[in-house]
């Protein structure tokens, strides 16, 4: 997994609430095998019409957006279907970080294993970023995650919440398997105590 | 004394393998099952790692999301779905995981074949590539959709990182009028506390109302938990759950029932047990549901006007509603009731279950579908496939002039080719109305399978009580 420490970078404003994973990433795109090449769907129906054409009046075919690390969208981001695929196309596309009034939980899971930040803020804050991208678009924010606070242009900081081991495991690029690994004594002990009756290779 | 607990607390404390302080607890894992679409990536994760599955035989794979319902002794007509399904095969035979694909009598969705297995029991933890991974919860199980790196894990160690989550209560007081169903709760409660209501939470859904319910349709309500924003949503088990588990292929049999029973039956919530958050519904004052917009938060009585947005409490929920309606084609203040539908779809992990088909044939019994309408019925395996033939819905369904198909995913997320073509509008018993999620450009309106079926007999979107 990618590291992450910190960001600075203009922002993406995506003003609406309930964004599904469907939205992020159409079904019909799910049927790779692999993790790659799914950056070019990303918000595939939003972003492109019937014919493929880019939709012009959609943010992410604005000119500047490509430059944007930091997607800043509405409440109750990432709901939905379980598919990593989303943030899979959403750092592919180069995103870094999202800020949201809440997310998903199932998304916020996937895009903390894939250096994905969800940034959570208030309401208030929320607005008044809407408010900064639309009349100074080229503004930007600084995200520290050792500290957990979200720098604004005029200076303020606002902290937001990060589960402490995620934390770690984004300081220091590494993914949970090996922390899980590390505990095979533990499981096996816990399997040896609890053998149940289910098995699934012979009903 | 111990303190008193819930049941999702008792189920965690017996799943907790190891607590480190400062990480998330090691929480193990009773029942995986995965499917295609989401397990691919995990398996090139095990190779690429030299790992080894920990426990094909606590592992069960079946293909769903890509099958065709149709000429199923053919290949697969689209090379990308079907290498996707022999890539599920090769995997599990290299792994030694046992799989239902295409070919088996136990096929069909994930979520319908588990609990018709026997494979879901109260109690267990159980997780899957899928956010639908909460029907089990109506069997009294901890189960919730995982991502991919996610199924890995479990892949590798039969074990999850998880944070413990809140318990939220969920009481349906009362009974659920004639033509109100399972589906109608759920939707009422989605609407009611919205898409991100739940979140961090699991439901505990009882009360009354619950508790009068079939396993089919206890299954109905907690596979929508993740639509109320709830990773996972269940039922404690009672008799109604020990009689449907009882005698299944993988349900425990002699001995090891008896003690299984005795140890199910201290699963439910002790008296006085606190719940983080909680509501309560009232069954008898719902009426039968439908979806308006492209959440399933967006959803009214089926008599009900279409929400006006200059009513919404913020800018954000104004235009996200304007947005909705605009995709939907629709005016707020205008009735639902009347509105012209080309497709109607009965299938899903949410309503292509037994009871689900019993109710659409109810209403389709003598009556014909609307020359407007393109109907497909879908079961969710093929276990329900024969029991429905074998009472003789099938008859019913075809001699309306509804599509009887082979079991799967289907038109639910239109994977498979089963799709709403660009504009139309359907009414679906699955489980999301998200733009596009039925085709580009196709409109979804959610009811229960009775709405679904008054719908094919009318043409245009109905209220089933003038039916019945």
């Amino acid at each position: 997994m990618k590291k992450f420490t910190t960001l600075k970078s203009r922002m993406v404003p995506l003003p609406v609430d309930n964004i599904d994973t469907d939205q992020i990433i159409p079904a019909r795109f799910l049927k790779t095998i692999s993790k790659d090449g799914l950056g070019a769907q990303l918000f595939h129906d939003w972003r492109y019409d019937a014919s493929g054409a880019p939709r012009p009046d959609f943010v992410l075919n604005q000119h500047w957006a490509a430059q944007c690390q930091v997607l800043l969208a509405g409440d109750n981001f990432g709901c939905g279907s379980s598919r990593e695929h989303a943030p899979w196309a959403l750092t592919q596309y180069g995103f870094r970080a999202i800020i949201s009034t809440s997310f998903a939980d199932i998304f916020r899971q996937n895009s903390l294993k894939n250096s994905l930040l969800p940034v959570i803020v208030p309401p208030e804050i929320h607005k008044e970023l809407l408010a900064l991208v639309a009349q100074q678009p080229e503004a930007e924010v600084v995200i520290d995650l050792a500290s957990q606070k979200l720098g604004l242009p005029d200076g303020r900081e606002v902290e937001f919440p990060v589960d402490p081991f995620a934390r770690q495991c984004l300081m220091e690029g590494v993914d949970e398997l090996g922390y899980i690994l590390i505990q095979q004594e533990d499981i096996a002990a816990y399997e040896a105590k609890n053998p149940g009756w289910i098995n699934t290779l012979t009903p | 004394m111990s303190k008193p607990r819930t049941i999702v607390e008792k189920i965690w404390d017996a799943h907790v393998v190891r607590q480190d302080p400062g990480a998330p607890a090691l929480l193990y894992i009773d029942v995986h099952l995965i499917h295609e679409v989401t397990s691919p990536q995990a398996f090139d994760g095990l190779r690429q790692r030299g790992l080894k599955v920990r426990r094909p035989d606590r592992t069960l794979a079946v293909a769903d999301h890509n099958v065709p319902t149709t000429n199923r002794d053919l290949p697969i007509a689209d090379p990308v779905s079907a290498r996707q399904v022999e890539q599920l095969e090769r995997n599990c035979a290299e792994f030694g995981i046992v799989c239902h694909s295409l070919s088996s009598d136990c096929q069909g969705i994930v979520h319908v074949v588990g609990p018709e297995l026997g494979l879901t029991q109260p109690g267990i933890t159980l997780v899957c590539g899928d956010s639908h991974t909460a029907t089990h919860g109506a069997f009294g199980a901890l189960a919730f959709g995982i991502g991919t790196s996610e199924v890995m894990n479990v892949l590798a160690s039969q074990c999850l990182l998880q944070n413990k989550p809140k318990t939220y209560q969920v009481v349906v007081n009362g009974r659920l009028k004639k033509g109100v169903t399972a589906k109608d709760v759920i939707l009422a409660l989605i609407a009611r506390i919205g898409t991100g209501g739940g979140t961090g939470c699991v439901f505990e859904f009882g009360g009354p109302a619950i508790r009068a319910l079939s396993m089919d349709e206890r299954m109905t309500v907690c596979n929508m938990s993740i639509e109320g924003g709830a990773r996972a949503g269940l039922i404690a088990p009672d008799d109604t759950t020990f009689q449907y588990v009882h005698g299944r292929p993988y349900a425990p049999k002699g001995k090891d029932w008896d003690e299984a029973l005795a140890r199910w039956k201290q699963l439910p919530t002790d008296e006085g047990a606190a719940y983080d958050r909680s509501v309560t519904l009232d069954a008898s004052s719902l009426e039968p549901m439908v979806t308006f917009g492209t959440s399933p938060g967006m959803g009214i009585p089926v008599g009900a006007p279409v929400p006006d947005p200059s009513a919404a409490k913020d800018a954000v929920e104004r235009e996200s509603l304007i947005k909705a309606l605009r995709y939907m084609d629709l005016r707020p203040g205008k009735p639902l009731l009347g509105h012209p539908v080309q497709v109607v779809f009965v299938g899903s992990c949410t309503n292509g279950r037994m009871q689900d088909l019993r109710d659409a044939a109810s209403i389709l019994k003598g009556r014909k579908v609307h020359p407007g309408i393109r109907m497909l019925v879908v079961p969710g395996s093929q276990a329900v496939k024969r029991q429905a033939e074998a009472e003789g819905l099938d008859r019913i369904f075809r001699e309306a002039g509804a599509e009887w198909r082979e079991s799967g995913c289907s038109m639910c997320l239109a994977m498979n080719g089963d799709q709403l073509q660009p504009g139309e509008y359907s009414v679906s018993t699955s489980n999301r109305n998200f733009e596009g999620r039925q085709g580009p450009g196709g409109r979804t309106f959610l009811a229960s399978p009775l709405t679904a079926a008054a719908t094919a007999v009318n043409g245009v979107l109905s209220d089933v009580r003038t039916l019945l």
